[in-house]
């Protein structure tokens, strides 16, 4: 078995794959099912195997010219064509449109008397019919399994079954077969042991009341596919799997710069601000003015006819938007203008897979320049650490996938640069930190660039100033002016340099300094 | 195929109306069918009429009895539908099946 990241690049003939789709699961299984051969997909009820399998036909009918059938065991057309309809998917028009037939099959074992022997020649027969209306390339048999409560010839049964494989490979359907997870094995009547060609373990578990959906390749013969378990969701537009990671790192990297939206902060970033396309942190206590910083970086974007998506898990669309008014931003004409998009909800209102799927969602539809989650380390709330990790870094790898600038949150309880970043430092290209300092039993706000890749930043720790009109940034070296001044009222303001390099540790005055390379450069 | 809910010249209770489902002249199908006609012979003395379906040359009507296992024998009357699935070859399940055991312990006992 083929571990996705092995370097495998030997020619072998690639073994044909029929695409299911569905996001994500055609990327982890290197392109789709496995053409004209048998899936099997198991797991426990309620797993989705109905779903996955239904969109299979349904987007293979729609989006590949693919025709479908479907015979099912276990309920009637009318209610699964029900069961889809939320999805989006209509059964009824598709089978109108004889792009997918469907056949309940109806296995009633009191109704039976069995006297000698018997084939399944009758259902081979309704397939065949079957695949022939349509024209069919694509089969589910859900759920196969239901013949072993119909026919208690278990002898006759499995070598009927194993014939029905047979034929269905003969006939060059790629087929998805559903079973049901049985004790210690993968389907109840152990139909894995017929078909080798792929396996897909399908679960769903439920972990501090939030549920997550997983997916698993147990087997794919002749293929390399990603053998991690990959969470996926059911929604209103059907199946999503996350691939945990991608594949590799290989994003495009722009050298164009994107304003920071306050002049003062692009002069600290080589005077143009951060690069297009890079993660952005900014990490601060409560109140430290990251939300404005934020905002600020958002309208911005705006202002120069680039969209935005912010998303908020803290505040309300309307809370924020009238706070920011406070400082002189104005949401409302770009929201107006369709450049900005403003979403708010609570982390704890989803997994976080679903948080993740719903980011990814809004940013297919919106395909915005810029995207601003405010604050990222609310999603600890709604997950472990350990999991919001995992999705932030998927995140982030989306985003840089499609050249998305992103800034992103982060509450910090110490002044101290925090373990609490949810170990997103390797993560993130700039890092900006905001921290209080106490002056004359007063409160000043301090902005420094902790980290920022791919430039000489400045090392500075100013005085972020937060008036009526936005961010400005005090002079340099004003605070710690301010604090020798504390100490010493009569220093000299400007002649602060010189004593700064003993005060605080890593901000030199002026000269790039390597501070990141103490932390999380890498 | 719509199944007729009277048959004629008999009442419900004592007319069969019977139809086996092959798929094409199998060794099988052809015993089940043999098998039938004798049974019929034997214990219905005309009150039945056996119609006989091959799936190869109408796979539609598959659908509409739920056919699955060849041979199928379907008892549409009297009510309610029975199947038989096998080549009929067990006289005795056979006749379980049709409900004709109770129908003879039924006439004996009158």
């Amino acid at each position: 078995m083929a571990h996705r990241n092995s370097a495998a690049h030997h020619d072998i003939p690639a073994l044909e794959k029929a695409p299911t789709g569905i996001p994500g699961l055609d990327e982890i299984s290197g392109g789709g099912l496995p053409k004209g051969r048998i899936t099997i997909v198991c797991g426990g009820p309620g797993c989705g195997k109905t779903m996955l399998g239904l969109e299979f036909l349904v987007r293979g009918a729609t989006e590949f010219n693919q025709p479908g059938v479907l015979i099912a065991f276990e309920e009637t057309p009318e209610e699964m064509a029900r069961n889809v309809a939320s999805l989006g998917f209509d059964l009824k028009d598709l089978a109108e449109r004889k792009k997918l037939y469907l056949d309940y099959v109806y296995v009633e074992p009191s109704e039976i008397q069995e006297t000698g022997e018997y084939d399944l020649e009758g259902l081979f027969i309704r397939l065949q019919h079957a695949v022939d209306k349509v024209g069919a390339k694509r089969v589910m048999l859900d759920t196969l399994e239901a013949l072993f409560s119909g026919f208690s010839n278990p002898g006759i049964l499995r070598a009927e079954i194993r014939r029905l494989f047979r034929w269905l490979k003969e006939k060059g359907l790629t087929t998805i077969v559903t079973a049901e997870k049985g004790e210690g094995t993968l389907t109840r009547h152990g139909l894995e042991e017929y078909v080798s060609d792929c396996v897909i373990l399908l679960d769903h578990r439920i972990t501090e009341q939030i549920s997550t959906r997983r997916m698993r390749i147990v087997k794919y013969r002749g293929t390399k596919h990603g053998a991690d378990e990959y969470p996926f969701l059911i929604d209103e537009h059907g199946m999503s799997v996350l691939p945990v990671t991608s594949m590799d790192l290989q994003h495009k990297v722009s050298n164009q710069r994107v304003p920071t939206g306050i002049p003062d902060l692009d002069d600290m970033l080589e005077g143009k601000g951060y690069f297009r396309g890079s993660s952005i942190l900014i990490s601060g206590a409560a109140g430290s003015g990251k939300t404005i910083l934020a905002a600020t970086f958002a309208e911005a974007a705006c202002k120069r006819g680039e969209r935005c998506l912010y998303i908020g898990f803290e505040e309300s669309m309307n809370q924020i938007a009238r706070n920011m008014k406070s400082v002189g931003i104005n949401f409302k004409p770009w929201v107006k203008k369709g450049l900005l998009v403003h979403r708010a909800w609570r982390p704890t209102q989803y997994g976080i897979e679903m948080h993740l799927l719903r980011i990814h969602k809004l940013i297919e539809k919106f395909e915005p320049d810029n995207i601003v989650i405010d604050p990222i380390t609310n999603l600890i709330t709604a997950s472990t650490e350990k999991d919001v990790h995992s999705m932030l870094m998927r995140l982030m790898d989306f985003l840089k996938e499609n050249g998305v600038t992103s800034l992103f949150t982060s509450l910090s309880n110490v002044a101290e640069i925090a373990e609490s970043e949810v170990g997103i430092s390797s993560l993130i290209d700039s890092w900006i930190s905001l921290r209080y300092t106490e002056i004359f039993g007063k409160r000043h706000r301090g902005l420094f660039v902790l980290k920022s890749r791919g430039m000489a930043h400045s090392t500075q720790l100013r005085e972020m100033i937060i008036t009526s009109k936005g961010i400005k940034l005090g002079p340099a070296n004003a605070l710690l002016a301010y604090r020798d001044r504390e100490r010493d009222p009569q220093a000299d303001i400007d002649s602060a340099p010189v004593t700064q390099k003993v005060r605080i540790k890593g901000v030199r005055g002026g000269s790039p300094s390597k501070v990141r390379s103490a932390r999380g450069a890498r | 195929m719509k199944k007729n809910s009277k048959a004629p010249g008999a009442s419900r209770d004592n007319y069969f109306q019977l139809r086996l489902y092959v798929a094409g002249q199998t060794p099988r199908s052809l015993a089940a069918l043999s098998n039938l006609k004798r049974i019929c012979a034997a214990h219905l003395d005309g009150r039945y009429r056996i119609e006989v379906i091959d799936l190869i040359k109408n796979p539609q009507l598959a659908q509409g009895d739920q056919i699955l296992a060849i041979p199928t024998l379907v008892r549409n009357l009297p009510k309610p539908i029975r199947k038989i699935i096998g080549d009929l070859s067990d006289t005795e399940r056979v006749l379980v099946g049709l409900d004709l055991r109770d129908l003879q312990v039924r006439k004996a006992g009158a």
